[in-house]
């Protein structure tokens, strides 16, 4: 039994009832200690000691900025529908990030793939393949404008 | 007075989210390749879908927790399909508009293919 999926799903079956019914709780400590022992061989997550401050940080550190950025990201995808004439220049690029944890990593890529503009296709080791809308440069620096800020918040988060 | 002000703001978070829903399909119809299309719908749906959910969640105080589980479950599962769905767009060499300015990936160091 793994104990942090049995905490996840009970948490989550607290929201979704929305109800502290005893009734309703000692259904889903049995759910969830059903699903903890199920599926202990494919989750590998593990909460520790670290968690609640990792945690916290993500929330109120990490959130706000991504929250920021999707938002002009998402304005300027939507103008360049509105105005075709502002034009495309998409292309494949590789970056190279320094996150060495894998959640750490699962979560830039996903913060990458939800700013709109660019799409993770795959991550190979260290190094993460996008596909980018507006490609400005393909030197270093001008790669750093899609992931920079969320590497170095998650880099004070995860590392 | 403050029940039209908590009004108004759901309102406006699900009129937002209508309008990136409209422009989503907008940018189905006018981008040019497959790869540009999937940007522009999946995309502009996200925060489609996070400010429509969060607008009624604040409409009705009952449905806050959800729609905030339900703006987790979307933040997680999103960013899965879309990756899944360009690279599956990539690995069957579907051809790339003719705007396409570079790609990194089908050459590496070595001249071979990576992915």
């Amino acid at each position: 039994m793994n104990f942090s999926v049995f905490l996840v799903s009970f948490f989550t079956w607290l929201i979704l009832t929305w109800s502290l019914d005893p009734q309703e709780i000692a259904i889903g400590l049995l759910v969830s200690f059903v699903v903890s022992v199920v599926f202990t061989r494919y989750y590998k997550i593990a909460f520790d000691a670290k968690f609640p401050v990792r945690f916290l940080k993500f929330v109120f550190i990490y959130i706000p900025i991504f929250v920021w950025e999707m938002f002009k990201a998402n304005l300027d995808v939507g103008s360049r529908v509105i105005m075709p004439s502002m034009g495309l220049r998409p292309g494949f690029v590789k970056i190279k990030t320094e996150l060495k944890s894998e959640v750490g990593k699962m979560i830039l890529a996903n913060s990458i793939t939800l700013t709109p503009g660019t799409i993770t296709l795959d991550i190979d080791g260290q190094q993460l393949y996008v596909h980018w809308i507006e490609v400005s440069g393909t030197d270093e620096s001008s790669k750093k404008a899609i992931y920079g800020k969320f590497e170095r918040v998650l880099k004070g988060v995860f590392e | 007075m403050s029940q039209f002000i908590h009004q108004a703001i759901s309102y406006s978070l699900m009129g937002i989210g209508a309008f990136f829903y409209f422009l989503a399909g907008l940018g189905l119809v006018r981008m040019p390749d497959l790869y540009t299309r999937l940007q522009a719908s999946t995309k502009a749906t996200t925060l489609g879908t996070f400010s429509l959910v969060l607008g009624v969640g604040i409409l009705n105080p009952a449905f806050l927790g959800k729609s905030l589980l339900v703006i987790l479950f979307v933040a997680l599962t999103n960013p899965v399909a879309s990756s899944v769905m360009i690279r599956a767009a990539y690995k069957c060499k579907l051809p790339t508009c003719k705007e396409t300015y570079v790609d990194e990936i089908s050459v590496n160091e070595n001249g071979g293919e990576t992915v």
